[in-house]
């Protein structure tokens, strides 16, 4: 698979240390939900660094690709991409990449999307690409996320979340909540999952992606609760991103 | 939160470096396990990448599945830890 040049064309902080890229990418071949693309960066003396990245952005005829990069303090690449890159700018990337971990429109059974902080950013594609399909099938969300001010998309998924048909959203605080919410800070467990989850009986596919910490633990959690270990599909990201 | 067994992703993730190899997306192929006969995608193996290269391992059983290392100008490829892959021919043709 060849390197693609992708123009920057928007910037949009999702939370003080996550940000949005809007690529333009010439002869972009599409991509389905989930995909994922590898970004380059090369420096003057020729050491380059390549990091994964979730596509955020819904499958479209406009050779767009969202990425949305939370900033790591220890990061190589990340400090640069939210923090020094300009609309206008050139960005390396290979892709669409990653056939598995991926939502298709003609998919019919129930959908369980559990996102752990970042890890969200996937599976809004997939809740984009529902929307832009015009699609009513059956989705839910669990979100997982530190506080409410790290939550990426919020007025969207406020937004998603109130309709018609619409993708049954539910937010896990693990550190701070927001006052006389119902549940203290924690981690998701079997109750939370229990009770905001699409029942196993009716077999969903669950999608789940964050650090390997959480998706280890949710997977396992899912199984305890009855899902079929192979409806779940999980993409793990790790603390530094990759390879260089 | 981190702990030493986390260090690992999925096979997913190998996805783009296999493609400069592979004319086809190997991840959504069925792997199965030369040591304990698991057969699942190969995007589900337990993937590390913190070497020269990438290590596919067996989800079931960590017995390395595949391996792939760039050294200079060479990469080497080894799959002996794998009986056979199985690729859906009717997706070939997708874009990818």
């Amino acid at each position: 698979m060849m390197w693609r040049s992708g123009t920057v064309v928007a910037l949009h902080d999702e939370t003080p240390t996550a940000r949005t890229i809007t690529l333009q990418v010439a002869d972009w071949p599409s991509h389905v939900a989930g995909q994922h693309v590898d970004v380059r960066l090369t420096a003057p003396d020729g050491y380059s660094a390549v990091r994964s990245y979730s596509i955020a952005s819904p499958p479209n005829a406009e050779a767009r690709v969202e990425l949305t990069v939370e900033r790591l303090s220890d990061g190589e690449v990340s400090p640069y991409l939210t923090q020094e890159l300009a609309v206008g700018d050139r960005l390396e990337l290979r892709g669409p990449i990653g056939g598995w971990f991926v939502w298709r429109p003609w998919q019919t059974e129930p959908i369980q999307l559990i996102a752990g902080g970042s890890g969200i950013v996937p599976l809004m594609a997939m809740i984009r690409a529902r929307t832009s399909a015009g699609s009513t099938k059956p989705f839910r969300l669990l979100y997982s996320v530190r506080e409410p001010k790290a939550v990426f998309y919020r007025d969207e998924l406020e937004v998603i979340s109130n309709r018609e048909d619409s993708v049954r959203l539910t937010y896990a605080y693990t550190r701070v909540a927001p006052k006389d919410w119902p549940r203290p800070p924690g981690r998701v467990d079997a109750s939370v999952l229990a009770e905001t989850t699409w029942s196993s009986k009716l077999i969903p596919t669950c999608y789940v992606c964050g650090p390997t910490s959480f998706v280890e633990s949710t997977a396992a959690l899912l199984v305890a609760c009855g899902n079929r270990p192979d409806k779940i599909r999980t993409e793990r990201f790790g603390p530094t991103g990759g390879r260089t | 939160m981190s702990s030493p067994n986390y260090d690992y992703l999925d096979g997913n993730a190998a996805a783009g470096e296999l493609s400069k190899v592979f004319a086809v997306d190997i991840t959504t192929a069925a792997a199965r396990c030369a040591e304990c006969g698991t057969t699942k995608c190969l995007a589900e193996a337990r993937l590390y990448m913190h070497g020269p290269g990438l290590v596919a391992r067996c989800p079931a059983c960590e017995h390395v599945l595949l391996r792939l290392v760039n050294v200079r100008e060479h990469m080497f490829l080894d799959v002996r830890g794998m009986t056979y892959l199985c690729l859906d021919a009717s997706h070939s043709e997708e874009a990818s």
